[in-house]
């Protein structure tokens, strides 16, 4: 049997498809800052916080390390209405990969945070710094540096993982594509198209997460 | 509207056992795939090292599921009706070949290039040189992420139940169907993939941390 590929319909809808895969990168940036937040916090308290709360800490770590990310969307957008907790689709998919991605951040952070020198976290309680100031000031950033490329490749796989979402009806580029594939049944192309998309995407992130850390860690602070 | 019963229960753990053989499926034959994606990867030949950069490349950049639905519609339009397991085992399998590849690649190089050189002055040949004196050095450095990976191949296999495959994330779905309690189901399944995956992250954290004690008191180089 012959297929003869027919992209010219989906080519028509490009604009579409366009809008799903800004929708995913904006998806995936708005997690990606606020996981980073939670896992700088969480990698503080981690390390330096009281007994249950590094407890605590550890637990969320490891339950959502070791469980899927579409079983946690499902608990966060089916299982909390229930308690009473709603979300919109779109919130719901971008509370998941917040949750996610901060769980997987906060173990890369706490090992950068464990590769700084322990003689400059004692230069700031020398100087008379609080735990806290010392984190901040002292060693956050150098741990930062360590692990940029670690927190870059596991951006590139919240990016990619986000294509699951759709399962929730969150209208990024994958629910597009499905929804385009059931219109024009297309199935082939309209997926080989999104699948390309996906992948300059990824691309373009490794390109711009390589220039931000020439920008931030090398050009930055030279010392 | 019934409440959730240990007959549900029962039926969810029944389906454990679909997301345990498509894991170790995958691994099996992404293992042998991968082992040829590595040894690719740093063949002497510039093309053949490229196509399998190339490879690693397309698979890690794109998302899991665009290549099950590739996959799953693709071939069927070419003519092969595939079975569902068919298809999810054969995406799970070039997924799985694409990560593996790509870390015993790193681990194969890890090896010190004194130990080509050994083998070349010896006269030794190419692929015995690979096989007899590189690779069961870097299996034993490949094992602790090896092991890490198995952890992220179970989670993946969650993806499966998008395109219909019943494994225990679907499974989940259909009772939370029959007795619409969410609340109830997917905190299970959550704990049984827990289950499945923390003893093999901590094995792995285990066998990473011995590796240091052994390199640190320079036991062996």
């Amino acid at each position: 049997m012959t297929y003869v590929f027919q992209f010219g319909i989906v080519f028509d809808q490009l604009p579409l498809l366009l809008e799903g895969a800004l929708l995913t990168i904006r998806l995936a940036a708005t997690a990606m800052v606020f996981g980073l937040a939670v896992a700088v916090m969480c990698a503080y308290l981690r390390t330096s916080g009281p007994k249950p709360v590094r407890v605590l800490v550890a637990a969320y770590v490891e339950g959502i390390r070791n469980t899927p990310f579409l079983v946690q969307l499902y608990i966060i957008y089916f299982s909390l209405p229930a308690l009473g907790i709603r979300f919109e689709a779109n919130q719901a998919a971008v509370v998941a990969m917040v949750v996610s991605f901060g769980a997987y951040a906060t173990e890369i952070v706490r090992a950068g945070v464990q590769s700084v020198p322990v003689g400059q976290v004692e230069v700031g309680l020398a100087l008379g710094l609080k735990r806290f100031q010392i984190y901040r000031l002292i060693v956050l950033f150098p741990a930062l540096k360590a692990v940029f490329p670690a927190l870059a490749s596991q951006f590139i796989l919240l990016l990619l993982g986000s294509s699951v979402v759709s399962a929730i009806s969150a209208n990024e580029l994958t629910a597009v594509a499905n929804s385009l594939q059931s219109t024009t049944f297309r199935a082939f192309e309209v997926y080989i198209v999104a699948t390309v998309m996906y992948l300059t995407i990824a691309v373009a992130f490794r390109g711009f997460f390589a220039a931000l850390y020439w920008i931030v860690f090398v050009r930055g602070r030279e010392r | 509207m019934r409440f959730f019963s240990v007959n549900d229960f029962l039926f969810i753990l029944a389906a454990t056992r679909w997301t345990i053989l498509l894991s170790l499926l995958a691994f099996a034959l992404g293992g042998l795939l991968g082992v040829l994606v590595a040894v690719l990867r740093i063949a002497r030949f510039a093309p053949v090292r490229l196509a399998a950069a190339g490879y690693i490349q397309l698979f890690q950049g794109t998302p899991l599921l665009m290549q099950l639905f590739l996959i799953y519609y693709g071939l069927s339009l070419f003519g092969w009706r595939l079975d569902a397991w068919t298809a999810v085992t054969i995406a799970y399998t070039i997924y799985a070949a694409a990560f593996l590849g790509d870390i015993w690649r790193g681990c194969l190089q890890a090896i010190p290039k004194e130990q080509w050189e050994a083998g070349r002055a010896l006269a030794i040949p190419y692929l015995p040189q690979l096989f007899l004196i590189i690779l069961p050095q870097a299996i034993r450095i490949a094992i602790p992420p090896t092991v890490g990976f198995m952890v992220q191949l179970v989670k993946a296999t969650a993806v499966a139940s998008i395109i219909g495959f019943v494994e225990l994330t679907r499974a989940g779905q259909l009772m939370t169907n029959a007795t619409f309690q969410p609340m109830v189901v997917y905190p299970i399944v959550a704990g049984l993939y827990f289950a499945l995956c923390w003893p093999l992250s901590v094995w792995s954290q285990r066998l990473e941390t011995q590796m240091q004690v052994e390199n640190a008191s320079g036991r062996r180089k």
